[in-house]
């Protein structure tokens, strides 16, 4: 029998105010095994272990339940402070009446009760309790990073400073992201490409940074500290190693029809081509969909003028198997596509644009070299309507958008306003907003010169309605302040539209076994004291896949989650989850069930002797389990048809117990 | 094709092929055909008998004949060679130890059925033009096969050997048109009362024999959790209504994505509960959820339940029992 002790704590008033904390202990007193049993005002301080330890010490306890907040919070903190009076961490059992109780009831008598059989049931399960001891794994010293844009460049290149390895796996043919498309950058407005490419340049240079642009993540095998990644190298039907960059196939390809997507598809680029002239890496890429050589077998003009040979129209996909210790996801995002909006035209006029439409129409290295014009007639707008929230801020049951703020549209969009004021003064600017948001250092005073000094015209209010006649962009608008109705004529309407994490993120996620929110951005461990680590252990996060974010944010995240990596590829060893499953060879049939379902490949088969009746010697095929490898998910035990399998510390017997407890009347 | 039958074994135990054969052997009555090993010759000579009523799987024997080293011959109807593959698939039986001659099937007798028509003193069955003839102590009966054919035979599934090492007779087709869901898709047309009723109906019989547990090709466990006193639900006979109905949900549970719907169950069923309607509802449901899937028609297929894709079907689009 074991003699357990019960630590009731009041958490402050965040139990005890829901929760009759004494009632908990004097009735959890009363259970079989159960030695000592008091409440304590904050049994995760100093003084709360200390109580702890001395009652154990006093005791003589062997098993300790504390009824508190959520393992997740505080059981690491009592396994320690257990361990330290000799017992074995893994005696001690957390009952959540936090979380599970105090915060979700309002009753006092109902929450009380709940908090009695939660408690009882810690304490069915501490009975069956065994002391387990952790093992270790060693550390593959490389990490990955899934995401060539700014996020995942920052993450690379200060986990290389680092002296660790780091493959970034990118899917399109060069990284850069989203901000290569960018013309200038707020609050500072310089020019995004000039601080960008030369972060990209240090990539490419970085002997510790190797890219897998054209490439995606296939399967991830593994865990914390040993991942197993297949890297998909899609064929690009160009040799990388003897591709020089030179682009002379770029401009010589008969195929000039295909959009140019960098360029939003304002204008149109070769079936061949390089995305953008400082592109990582400098190599071209054949679009497989639009070249004639590729679909009818006629042309090769690109393989007749490579002096480099580096054209291959037979090269296929190709997987390559590397190996890791961390993962860092920088899937980063896209604009919303605005066509649920038809009121705003997106879809039936040419001179709706979107902001990142905008910003290729404003570049230097864009189509129109920097000189904006109207996509529909190539002239001069002088009259330009900004509408703000696109998507974002919708109501949950609207179908149209996303519930949250995007959080980088005001300020982008002052941006675009007093870019266009300062270079075209005799340009009226509107921006409808519902609010402008703009907190962030020198954000609000960026902000107001865009209002004070440039002289943008700011209506809080909504387009209702944009209508084309006669090439101009009948805008119908309210002025919520005034409460008018205005009717703008404008030559061009930009959409701030809502920025979504990209498609890919949600297959990522499910390989990763991260887990994602209700919009398909990566969830931290954390909310607030682990914003860079996903809930899966070795798996971080970076940029916009994890919540709307503006380039500093994402920069100083970015080396967050490289700083994470870091500390974790600094370690030689990792101390196991000594909650693993392991096999009654008694039991075991076999029949590979387990070893089916095992997601990290932990169990192997072998044949062993045992005695079978008449004295005979039976050989049978039994289980392993390699208590390095195994993460302890469980899959295993479920599978088993025999129950041989079960799992160190949540045994069947163990759940069962559980169960009984809070069944038990 | 008994004499077909024997005069293989003969000659694979002659040359050495195979150290035994199994096949069937008259039990206490005529139509009582029971599974049997013969050692040589005049024992096959003297004992082996194969006829219409010889309905049982041999391929769970083989767990066993594996474990007693050498080779053996085995002799599997088309339906048989499902389970033999799902024994191999689990690593319950090796293929290098046991040779499979595959014999064609036109479906089996149910003696129960035969009885049920009045007939009495059962002496044997003969097959012939599509006719059986039914010798009994009062003279023989013709009888047309399809009106005394064991219900899983006229549901057949599949004439088809999915594994042999050779054939007697010819070789079947997959049954396309087979109708083997009809029953299951009347019960989940049933309200949820209707259908309780109905399952307590059938499974109150249950007199927890263990004759569906122990003839199973799919319960092979080295030890069953119904007899591991540590498993937490071992019992000898069900001491309530839930018990009675949990021990076969269990099985049921046990066998999901495993069981290639061979019958045994029903067909040893002293009480005749239709237990193979809950293993059949796993099939369909497998079928609706993951695509069609049937388990042993290839060794080396990943079972739908025992992989993971990430585009499983999520627990909640799967539905349950509308109140």
């Amino acid at each position: 029998m074991q003699r357990i002790g019960v630590f009731i704590c009041h958490c402050g008033t965040n139990i005890a105010a829901t929760v009759d904390v004494k009632a908990v202990a004097e009735a959890l007193s009363h259970e079989p095994g159960v030695v000592f049993s008091t409440d304590y005002q904050y049994m995760c301080s100093e003084s709360g272990q200390t109580l702890m330890r001395e009652a154990i010490r006093e005791h003589k306890l062997t098993g300790v339940v504390v009824c508190s907040c959520s393992p997740r919070m505080h059981e690491a903190t009592f396994r320690k402070a257990a361990e330290k009076e000799g017992l074995n961490p893994y005696m001690v059992e957390i009952a959540n009446i936090r979380e599970q109780v105090s915060w979700i009831h309002k009753d006092m008598a109902e929450a009380t009760e709940k908090a009695v059989i939660l408690g009882r049931a810690a304490i069915a399960k501490v009975h069956l309790n065994k002391p387990l001891k952790a093992g270790e794994s060693p550390v593959t010293k490389r990490a990955l990073v899934i995401g060539g844009g700014i996020a995942g460049i920052q993450t690379a290149l200060d986990i290389a400073e680092a002296g660790f390895e780091v493959d970034i796996v990118e899917k399109q043919p060069t990284i850069g992201g989203k901000m290569a498309q960018i013309d200038k950058t707020f609050p500072t407005l310089d020019c995004a490409a000039c601080i960008l490419t030369p972060k990209m340049v240090d990539v490419a240079q970085n002997e510790k940074i190797k890219i897998f642009s054209y490439s995606e993540v296939e399967s991830v095998k593994g865990f914390v500290g040993n991942f197993k990644v297949e890297i998909r190298k899609k064929a690009r039907y160009v040799d990388e190693d003897k591709c020089t960059g030179c682009g002379l196939c770029t401009e010589k390809c008969p195929q000039k029809k295909v959009p140019n997507e960098f360029n939003m598809g304002f204008d149109t680029r070769r079936a061949v081509y390089i995305p953008f002239a400082q592109a990582v890496p400098k190599v071209a890429t054949i679009d497989a969909n639009n070249c004639t050589m590729m679909k009818t077998g006629k042309c090769g003009l690109c393989a007749k003028l490579c002096t480099a040979g580096a054209i291959d129209y037979k090269q296929q996909d190709q997987i390559v198997e590397r190996e890791y210790g961390a993962i860092v996801a920088a899937t980063g995002f896209n604009p919303l596509k605005p066509d649920k909006f038809n009121e705003l035209g997106y879809s039936t006029c040419q001179d709706v644009v979107t902001s990142l439409e905008l910003e290729r129409l404003m570049n230097a290295a864009g189509p129109t070299a920097g000189t904006l014009l109207r996509p529909s007639d190539k002239t001069h707008p002088h009259t330009i309507v900004f509408v703000q929230c696109v998507g974002s801020r919708c109501d949950v049951e609207n179908e149209r958008g996303k519930s949250y703020c995007s959080k980088i549209c005001c300020m982008y969009t002052a941006k675009h306003a007093m870019l266009i004021r300062e270079k075209y003064p005799d340009t009226d600017v509107y921006v409808f907003y519902i609010d402008v948001r703009t907190p962030g250092k020198n954000f609000d005073e960026f902000y107001r010169r865009a209002v004070e000094q440039y002289g943008v015209h700011y209506i809080k209010g909504q387009v209702g309605k944009v209508v084309e006649e006669n090439g101009t962009l009948k805008v119908q608008a309210s002025d919520l302040l005034s409460g008018e109705q205005l009717h703008i004529d404008a030559d061009l309407v930009v959409l701030a539209t809502a920025v979504e994490p990209d498609k890919s993120a949600r297959s990522i996620a499910t390989m990763l076994t991260a887990s994602m929110d209700t919009n398909d951005f990566f969830t931290e461990a954390h909310a607030k004291l682990r914003p860079v680590e996903s809930p899966t252990a070795g798996i971080f996060l970076s940029g916009v896949c994890q919540g709307p974010k503006d380039i500093p944010e994402t920069v100083s995240q970015a080396s967050a989650a490289a700083a994470k990596v870091i500390g974790l590829l600094a370690k030689d060893k990792l101390t196991c989850n000594p909650c693993v499953a392991n096999s009654n060879e008694m039991l075991c049939n076999g029949c590979s069930s387990c070893e089916k379902v095992c997601p990290y490949g932990a169990i192997t088969y072998s044949d062993k002797e045992f005695r079978g009746p008449n004295r005979t010697t039976l050989i049978r095929r039994v289980a392993t389990v390699n208590e390095a490898v195994c993460q302890g998910c469980g899959a295993c035990t479920v599978a088993c048809p025999s129950g041989a399998m079960d799992l160190k510390g949540f045994s069947n017997r163990q759940i069962m117990a559980e169960v009984d407890a809070i069944c038990k009347m | 094709m008994q004499e077909m039958m024997k005069n293989r074994a003969y000659a694979l135990l002659e040359n050495g092929t195979v150290d035994r054969v199994l096949g069937w052997t008259r039990g206490e009555f005529a139509y009582d055909m029971t599974p049997a090993v013969f050692r040589n010759a005049d024992e096959v000579k003297n004992g082996f008998v194969y006829n219409d009523f010889c309905a049982a799987n041999l391929s769970k024997y083989l767990v066993k004949e594996c474990r007693a080293g050498g080779k053996i011959l085995v002799f599997l109807k088309p339906c048989d060679t499902y389970s033999f593959n799902q024994l191999l698939a689990e690593h319950r039986i090796k293929r290098d130890m046991i040779y499979v001659v595959g014999i064609e099937c036109f479906g089996k007798a149910d003696v129960e059925k035969i009885k049920e028509m009045g007939i009495e003193g059962i002496t044997g069955i003969t097959a012939k033009d599509g006719i059986y003839t039914v010798s009994t102590i009062y003279g023989d009966k013709a009888i047309k096969p399809a009106d005394v054919m064991a219900e899983r035979c006229l549901a057949c599934k599949s004439k088809k050997h999915v594994v042999y090492d050779e054939l007697i007779g010819n070789e079947g087709e997959v049954v396309e048109d087979c109708n083997r869901f009809d029953m299951v898709a009347k019960l989940e047309a049933m309200t949820p009362d209707e259908r309780y009723e109905f399952w307590r109906g059938e499974l109150s019989r249950c007199i927890r024999c263990n004759a569906c547990r122990n003839i199973c090709p799919a319960c092979t466990c080295e030890q069953c959790i119904f007899d591991n006193p540590n498993s937490g639900v071992s019992q000898k006979a069900a001491v309530n209504s839930f018990e009675e109905n949990m021990f076969h949900i269990i099985r049921a549970f046990h066998v999901a994505g495993r069981c290639t719907d061979c019958g045994e169950c029903s067909r040893v069923c002293p009480q005749n509960i239709p237990l193979h309607l809950l293993n059949r509802k796993f099939i369909k449901d497998v079928n609706t959820f993951y695509g069609d899937y049937q388990a042993g028609e290839d060794p080396t297929a990943k079972p739908p339940l025992g992989k993971y894709e990430k585009n499983d079907i999520e627990p909640g689009e799967a539905g349950g029992a509308k109140e």
